[in-house]
């Protein structure tokens, strides 16, 4: 079994490269833990725009933080942003599929109806919509509610689909003759088959999610006392660093972001290739 | 095409542009305290020369939206303004309306978004159906991962790193903005060439962001099309291998690709957005960015709107031109 794992997976490189980025995030999240006091992340805490040291990896920014400290601060945060809206979109998306594939009727119509409005209207001005309502910016659990609130749209969408697909075959037949009831058809049969899509379509959320939650930060409507990745960019576009030769400032959150999405989009086509066997390359 | 299908699509632009308007009126009601009201208020206490104008501003929004009225009454005004395109003036720039200085940032989006839009879709589908083809020149085969690898990244962050590299360190093009400093924009030869030379790194981080995902949606059509029967009977007719391609193999992979266009429409505009910022275009996008900063909310909410106006008008024409390219859409029933 294992032998087995580890061909496939050679077979596969990109789902391993996408692995390793996110593992080389962790990795650079743990180890910064374990030798940066965490304390410097504050504004304040030392001189401002100082350029990378060794006592000072990645310099300081104007208000006079740790870079260093804010990255292994920020990067968690933005990540959990994007998982927890992304675990939430495709949970709520997939219920709502499944509830919509198997009782159709007046259920199947609703659902259908709102994901096809709600998909036209572009998601990040209701974001904001939502944001600007709250005061003083999105808190980080704020922001991740309020990114999840569109989420579930387009698993809701594909997965529906695919159960759709999935409904037509014979081994549901022969579970419906045999008497099995729907919920237990649904929980046994269709969803271990769909596992593939439903994982695909969670890294694609998260990704939406992140990108989503950098987006509203970008545009200034997270919490300015929050270190995520977002909120930094924010202060570089705010302070313009870049025309002002502060490179060490946009480097560490552009690289992040690009490893992350780098990642997620790797593991999304090597997925893709597991469950959509059409796609595999002729070896 | 059938009226029932045009009377449904309509219908659907209507219904978004009824959900944005109620959504736009019910949220800040829902905590109670009206944050818009709130807003008014500190903007007047801020002083300053327009304070005058506030106070009247304040009085017109009480008498229009105040506690005095039933919910129902300031809802069906509010859905008159909106479909009237009256949003208010601007708390920041009182007392321009909000309208007014959106019709100015407007043709600025659309250009970029329009011109960027067609040739990244372009490209795109061009590119991912010669990807297709076992004949293809080699270089392509090279160029599709850095492509996929663009396409995972943020259109912002790559605008960023345009900047740097182009604008900063080569200065080939300049850093912001979307004409020089002087000039006023008017249709004339030389100011529209500074437009053009302003807007190029803008495009470039949309277009070099996006074609990726069309690349590979069209390699993914042309893929599954490519046993069919119709190309088959057109190859053994002995049609030349370019006309199989182009007359056969392509327009039938174009459908799915123009339902991926009315699709992907909403995230380009997202992403284009946040790329105005960061390139102080003259745009809604940054017009979104400073009425953010300055907590104007009128501006906002007539922003937001229009964004999703302008996006549901795109969509309508994609969704009316789609079945005069594919008969087979008008006569199904749905």
């Amino acid at each position: 079994m294992a032998n087995d794992t580890w061909r496939y997976m050679r077979r596969n490189p990109e789902l391993i490269v996408g692995l390793c980025l996110l593992g080389v995030l962790l990795l650079f999240v743990a180890i910064g833990h374990a030798i940066v006091d965490l304390d410097k992340a504050r504004p304040l805490s030392g001189r401002p725009l100082l350029p990378p040291s060794p006592s000072l990896p990645f310099g300081s920014d104007k208000q006079g933080r740790n870079l260093l400290a804010v990255m292994v601060i920020g990067t968690p945060q933005t990540l959990e942003i994007g998982v927890l809206a992304g675990l939430i979109g495709v949970t709520v998306g997939t219920m709502l599929a499944l509830t919509s594939a198997f009782y159709r009727g007046t259920a199947d119509a609703i659902i259908r109806g709102v994901v096809d409005v709600g998909l036209t209207i572009p998601g990040l001005m209701v974001l904001i919509t939502l944001a600007m309502n709250v005061k003083g910016g999105l808190s980080i659990p704020q922001m991740t509610l309020v990114v999840a609130a569109l989420a579930w749209l387009f698993p809701a969408r594909v997965i529906r689909a695919q159960v759709l697909s999935a409904r037509e075959r014979s081994y549901i037949d022969i579970a419906r003759l045999s008497g099995m009831p729907t919920p237990m058809i649904i929980i046994k049969e269709v969803l271990p088959n769909l596992m593939p899509f439903i994982v695909a379509s969670l890294v694609g959320s998260v990704s939406a999610a992140v990108l989503a939650s950098v987006g509203l930060e970008v545009l200034g409507l997270g919490s300015f006392d929050s270190l995520t990745i977002g909120m930094t960019l924010y202060w570089v576009i705010y302070y313009a660093a870049i025309i002002n030769s502060w490179w060490w400032w946009w480097i560490p959150p552009i690289v992040i972001i690009i490893i992350l999405f780098t990642g997620l989009f790797m593991i999304a086509v090597g997925l893709d290739e597991i469950s959509n066997p059409r796609l595999r390359r002729r070896a | 095409m059938r009226a029932d299908y045009l009377a449904k699509r309509v219908g659907l632009f209507l219904l978004i542009l009824w959900l944005a308007s109620t959504i736009n009126f019910f949220l800040p009601r829902l905590g109670g305290q009206d944050p818009v009201r709130a807003q008014l208020g500190a903007q007047a206490a801020m002083g300053g020369g327009s304070q005058v104008g506030m106070k009247e501003m304040i009085a017109e929004y009480d008498s229009r939206f105040g506690l005095t009225k039933p919910l129902w009454e300031q809802y069906l005004t509010y859905l008159n303004d909106t479909a009237h395109l009256n949003f208010n003036f601007s708390m920041s720039a009182y007392p321009t309306k909000v309208i007014d200085i959106i019709w100015r940032s407007l043709p600025w989006t659309l250009t970029l978004l329009g011109v960027t839009t067609l040739m990244a879709w372009t490209i795109g589908t061009v590119l991912g159906a010669l990807l297709t083809q076992p004949n293809a020149p080699r270089f392509l085969k090279f160029l599709l991962a850095p492509i996929l690898t663009l396409s995972a990244i943020p259109f912002f962050l790559l605008g960023l790193l345009l900047i740097y590299l182009l604008g900063f360190q080569l200065r080939w093009f300049p850093l912001a903005g979307g004409y020089d400093q002087g000039l006023l924009p008017a249709l004339d030869p030389k100011i529209i060439a500074n437009m053009i030379y302003h807007s190029i790194l803008p495009a470039l981080s949309i277009i070099l962001a996006s074609i990726g995902f069309w690349t590979l949606g069209m390699r993914g059509v042309m893929i599954s099309t490519q046993g069919e029967d119709y190309l088959l009977f057109a190859e053994s007719k002995g049609l030349r291998g370019a006309t199989v391609f182009w007359r056969y193999a392509i327009r039938n992979a174009l459908l799915p690709q123009l339902t991926a266009l009315a699709l992907a429409l909403g995230n380009v505009v997202s992403g284009a957005v946040l790329v105005e910022v960061i390139f102080q275009y003259p745009g809604v996008g940054s017009l979104l960015y400073q009425s953010i900063r300055a907590s104007d909310f009128f501006m906002i909410q007539g922003v937001v709107f229009m964004i999703i106006v302008a996006i549901g008008v795109a969509t309508l024409v994609l969704d009316i031109v789609y079945p005069l390219l594919d008969p087979r859409i008008s006569y199904a029933r749905r």
